[in-house]
């Protein structure tokens, strides 16, 4: 049943993935932006299934929540129409299957002959009372330091929406 | 049985998939969202570290990763929409002021 799912799931994010970046159909923003959201709300089903529940619930939040919406308003403020007017850049879309391969062939060449999973079981971790309590004991000084990159990027925000600066 | 290594294989084929998006595309917006497609994958293969070695630091690691790409979007999607504002520019081609 799990292996099951996890095949689904992971599935799932990689064909959505592949459609954000290269729609065969349209290359219409938007398009990509809906296809975002498959893609993250898969990846929590597979955050689901690695018991990391609290997590899934704060991704579903904040990416399908806020992040996406933020992608859908500038896309709607910006003028999209011209994009689609372009024709495929055939020099830029043979490099970037290069990128694909030579990263991804590298990667899973190094985890399959590198054995990480060896002899590793599944464990349950990741209840939301340990996650809390690592969260406010051992790693408290980078939480504050979190609350204040927040602050300086809401305040960069706010500078760089500005029309003028005085 | 589902191991470590199926969890870091699909990682790393998102990864790779967000990098072609980098690569491929010129709208500066679809950037973006590629970008969080790696980010993403990172995440990914830090829960499942998390998962099978029995520690809860991975799942920290990634709540810091959520926080910090939520902050870099509204930041950077400000970048694109003041640029937009001054030139009209919502492709990379187009950012060739810095050329000789």
């Amino acid at each position: 049943m799990e292996a099951l799912l996890f095949y689904i799931f992971s599935a799932l994010t990689l064909v959505c993935g592949f459609l954000v970046v290269a729609n065969p159909l349209t290359r219409n923003p938007v398009t990509s932006a809906m296809f975002l959201v498959l893609t993250i709300i898969s990846m929590a089903g597979l955050f689901v299934l690695l018991n990391a529940f609290f997590l899934a619930a704060v991704q579903i939040m904040v990416y399908a929540g806020a992040v996406i919406v933020l992608f859908l308003f500038v896309i709607m403020l910006l003028d999209i129409h011209e994009v689609e007017k372009q024709p495929v850049n055939y020099f830029s879309v043979t490099v970037g299957m290069l990128a694909l391969l030579s990263i991804g062939g590298v990667l899973i060449k190094a985890i399959v002959t590198s054995g990480v999973g060896d002899g590793l079981e599944a464990v349950t971790v990741g209840s939301t009372k340990k996650l809390g309590l690592s969260l406010f004991t051992d790693y408290v000084l980078p939480f504050e330091i979190m609350g204040v990159l927040l602050l300086v990027g809401m305040i960069g925000v706010i500078l760089l929406s500005k029309k003028t600066l005085r | 049985m589902i191991g470590l290594e199926h969890y870091l294989i699909v990682s790393a084929i998102l990864f790779g998939l967000g990098l072609m998006g980098v690569v491929m595309r010129s709208n500066l917006i679809v950037i973006y969202m590629s970008l969080e497609l790696m980010l993403n994958a990172a995440n990914l293969a830090l829960v499942s570290f998390s998962r099978f070695t029995n520690t809860v630091d991975g799942q920290v690691m990634v709540f810091f990763v959520i926080t910090v790409a939520a902050a870099e979007v509204a930041v950077g999607l400000a970048l694109i929409v003041a640029l937009y504002r001054k030139r009209q520019i919502s492709e990379v081609d187009e950012l060739t002021s810095l050329k000789l």
